[in-house]
């Protein structure tokens, strides 16, 4: 069988030899925490403390807004100092608890308890994972309970796990599955408790042949278990290239992956629900990666979350050289920060700085039609028609060249020789059509 | 941190390839063929790459000068232009012909419209045509006191082909033969488009199924002559319109099922004006003919997006 891929997309320099081979180390907060409420898609969640309040770590200190929606957990123990707006790592100030950390770590009672999941029915298995505050820690933030709860379970028939990374730099996800591959297959075999007609797929990029190897020999014995080896092409690990790969079927932008009988979920993901339903822990902890060509030490770190951006910068020997850009997350889809004092949220992935910020060294020039745009395109668009419809600010000629089919994972811009700001414009067109739509609706 | 955060929206990284990089591997891909032409016809030849280069990147400049428009000189794609439109004169070509010519692609076909990327019709080959029609007689004669060949022995293998004489595989492929700068060499031009192909600058989509397209036609409707065919094939410019002209980025489609309706539309015009037009060229004009129909041909074929196949958009 040859390497499972798709058609499109790139192959950006990957830069994960800078830390993939350093062990994921612990970091322990200095400072304060800050768990901003909405660190997730959907409402935000009602913070349940106040100020002067002491909380434990794993205790519930924000309540789920709505069905799409998610819990938020302390993860140290300690006095709230306040609940007030603060800023994000997107840019939004948001509502967020912000604790002072007493440095016991305390934690609420059964915390990190032992527990077999075969004797949870599914709907306790569901409840646990929504208490927990899981969500897709891949970058998107959904919550996991809504997305493990499909209209009709017996119509799913895969279960994914997403441990292709392709984003460049990033080398968290490897590293859990080099040091915990136990955690990956646990998670995964809880999820395949939810779902009797489902087989679980583990697809991992051929980059990372140890990570293949550690889970392989994990799942042998496994007979609802496969391990697929990915071609290693950004965006591999995007939810609709990644679920044409493993199974051939085909996913757009007005389907949800269960209308193609599949659920899908990242390595760290199905690693918190393991925490969650076997070990007692609901989600306190990202595993992130810092690194880039500023960064004196890069490294991978397990983190608390709400722990300051600055404290795992420091953590990682600080600058080596003045950075430039400083990314959260990987350059692909990561988003610039203009301030370091911003909080580790559920959906932080990394932190890259470079010392150069080569996308405001090179002018946008004139479009030469080329087409690699049109090669790159995952969701087979042509960029540079879309483009056209966005510069005259036209929605109904952006969705007339199938606009809103885009994945906004930049493939295009990467490989434009203009340097033309094609996912930018495309972004807020997106935003516009869609802003549209519910004005209609 | 002293200095200020640079911040953009995603992606933040960026290709090697840029517009210039591009522009100057299709010049290194035309130094083949362009060296056998001076090889083969002499100085007048190498006079005639470098004023036509010269004028394109002049008008160029005085243009944009003249309009307060950014200079964009240095993107290379007025050399380009020069450099194609000079391998389309004849070697014998006084050179003020082709440089009226690089003026008039540059400034009428190219900055009128809108500057790079927003003409519609390939700048160097609508320059040819205009020479064609301004100056029949000094562009038609391809006469090479070098070869030995004068005006009357200076026919080109195509005009040969039609009037019924055979004509020699061999030297059509070497490029032993009357013809403009650069379009006598089968095989220099096939190293320089073997370069862009491995280089990634063109797709093989459109010149294949342009050559494959005329070759089919031509045996059908030219008397099922194998030979005859691969002779066509190998003369009258095909090879060098075929990669580099019929490859222009911007006066082609950028859908790919456009790329072959494009490739097999311009197989079928040429395939008519070689057989039954006016001269037994028909490679230029085919080129621009198609290069009018760009716009319809992707409107059709606008590709289905991933996930949409086989449904209504």
């Amino acid at each position: 069988m040859g390497l499972a891929t798709f058609k499109g997309g790139i192959h950006p320099y990957e830069g994960k030899e800078l830390s993939e081979n350093k062990p994921i180390k612990e970091l322990l907060p200095e400072g304060d925490l800050v768990f901003p409420m909405s660190q997730h898609i959907g409402a935000p969640a009602k913070p349940l403390v106040k100020k002067g309040d002491r909380v434990l770590a794993g205790q519930k200190i924000g309540e789920a807004g709505g069905f799409i929606s998610a819990n938020v957990i302390c993860s140290v123990s300690g006095t709230v100092k306040a609940v007030e707006p603060r800023l994000m790592v997107n840019g939004q100030m948001v509502t967020s608890v912000v604790v002072e950390n007493d440095g016991l770590y305390e934690t609420i009672p059964n915390f990190g308890q032992e527990r077999d999941y075969t004797s949870l029915g599914k709907e306790e298995i569901r409840s646990i994972i929504k208490e927990a505050g899981i969500v897709g820690l891949g970058g998107a933030g959904f919550p996991t309970h809504v997305k493990l709860t499909p209209k009709d379970d017996s119509k799913i028939d895969y279960i994914l796990v997403n441990g292709a990374e392709c984003e460049p730099y990033l080398t968290s996800d490897y590293r859990l599955m080099v040091e915990e591959p136990e955690k990956i297959v646990g998670g995964l075999k809880v999820i395949l408790s939810l779902f009797d007609n489902a087989k679980g797929v583990i697809g991992i990029e051929n980059n990372k042949p140890e990570g293949i190897k550690k889970i392989r020999e994990l799942v042998k014995d496994e007979p609802r278990i496969e391990v697929r080896e990915l071609l290693t092409k950004y965006p591999q690990g995007g939810e609709r290239s990644l679920i044409y790969a493993i199974t051939g079927r085909k996913v757009n932008s007005s389907m949800l992956p269960a209308d193609a009988g599949c659920i899908v979920d990242n390595i760290d993901t199905v690693v918190s629900i393991y925490h969650a339903v076997c070990l007692q822990t609901p989600l306190i902890r990202k595993v992130i990666t810092v690194t880039g060509d500023a960064v004196a030490d890069p490294r991978n770190f397990k983190v608390k979350l709400g722990t300051n951006y600055q404290e795992l910068l420091k953590a990682a020997g600080g600058f080596k050289t003045e950075p430039e850009k400083v990314i959260s997350g990987g350059p692909m889809m990561g988003q610039a920060l203009f301030s370091l004092d911003v909080p580790v949220t559920k959906t932080s992935s990394a932190l890259t700085c470079f010392t150069k910020d080569v996308v405001s060294a090179e002018p946008s020039t004139p479009c030469i039609r080329c087409g690699r745009c049109v090669a790159a395109c995952p969701s087979h668009l042509i960029p540079p028609m879309m483009m056209k419809a966005a510069l005259k600010n036209d929605c109904e000629g952006f969705e007339k060249v199938n606009g809103m089919e885009c994945m906004e994972c930049g493939s295009c811009t990467f490989v434009c020789p203009a340097r033309r700001p094609l996912t930018q414009a495309f972004k807020d067109m997106r935003k516009q059509v869609a802003a549209n739509r519910r004005k209609k609706a | 941190m002293e200095r200020l955060l640079h911040v953009s929206s995603s992606p933040h990284v960026r290709d090697k390839v840029t517009t210039k990089s591009i522009m100057y591997d299709v010049l290194i891909a035309m130094i083949p063929a362009a060296a056998f032409g001076v090889y083969q016809f002499g100085l007048n030849s190498l006079l005639v790459i470098i004023f036509t280069m010269a004028a394109c990147v002049l008008s160029e400049y005085i243009f944009e000068k003249a309009m307060k428009r950014p200079i964009t000189i240095a993107d290379g794609s007025a050399m380009v232009t020069g450099m194609i439109l000079a391998l389309n004169m004849p070697p014998e070509i006084p050179v003020w012909v082709p440089v009226v010519g690089g003026v008039f692609a540059i400034v009428v076909v190219k900055q009128l419209y809108g500057g790079l990327g927003q003409n519609f019709m390939n700048p160097a080959l609508a320059a040819r045509c205009f020479l064609l029609i301004s100056f029949a007689g000094l562009m038609n004669d391809f006469s090479s006191a070098r070869l030995g060949f004068d005006s009357v022995s200076g026919a080109t293998p195509l005009a040969m082909m039609r009037s019924g004489e055979t004509v020699d595989l061999g030297l059509l492929v070497l490029g032993r033969i009357p013809g403009t700068i650069g379009e006598v060499s089968v095989v220099a031009l096939l190293i320089g488009a073997v370069y862009m192909l491995v280089k990634k600058v063109i797709s093989p989509r459109i010149p294949l199924i342009y050559i494959g397209t005329v070759a089919v036609f031509l045996f059908l409707f030219g008397g099922f002559d194998p030979y005859y065919v691969l002779c066509e094939v190998c003369s009258g410019g095909l090879v060098f319109g075929a990669f580099f002209m019929a490859t222009d980025y911007v006066t082609s489609p950028i859908t790919p099922k456009g790329q072959v309706v494009y490739g097999v539309v311009l197989g079928l015009l040429t395939g008519i004006f070689r057989l039954w037009g006016a001269s037994p060229e028909g490679v230029s004009y085919a080129i621009i003919l198609s290069n009018l129909l760009v716009p319809m041909i992707e409107r059709v074929t606008l590709p289905k997006a991933f996930g949409r196949e086989g449904k209504k958009a």
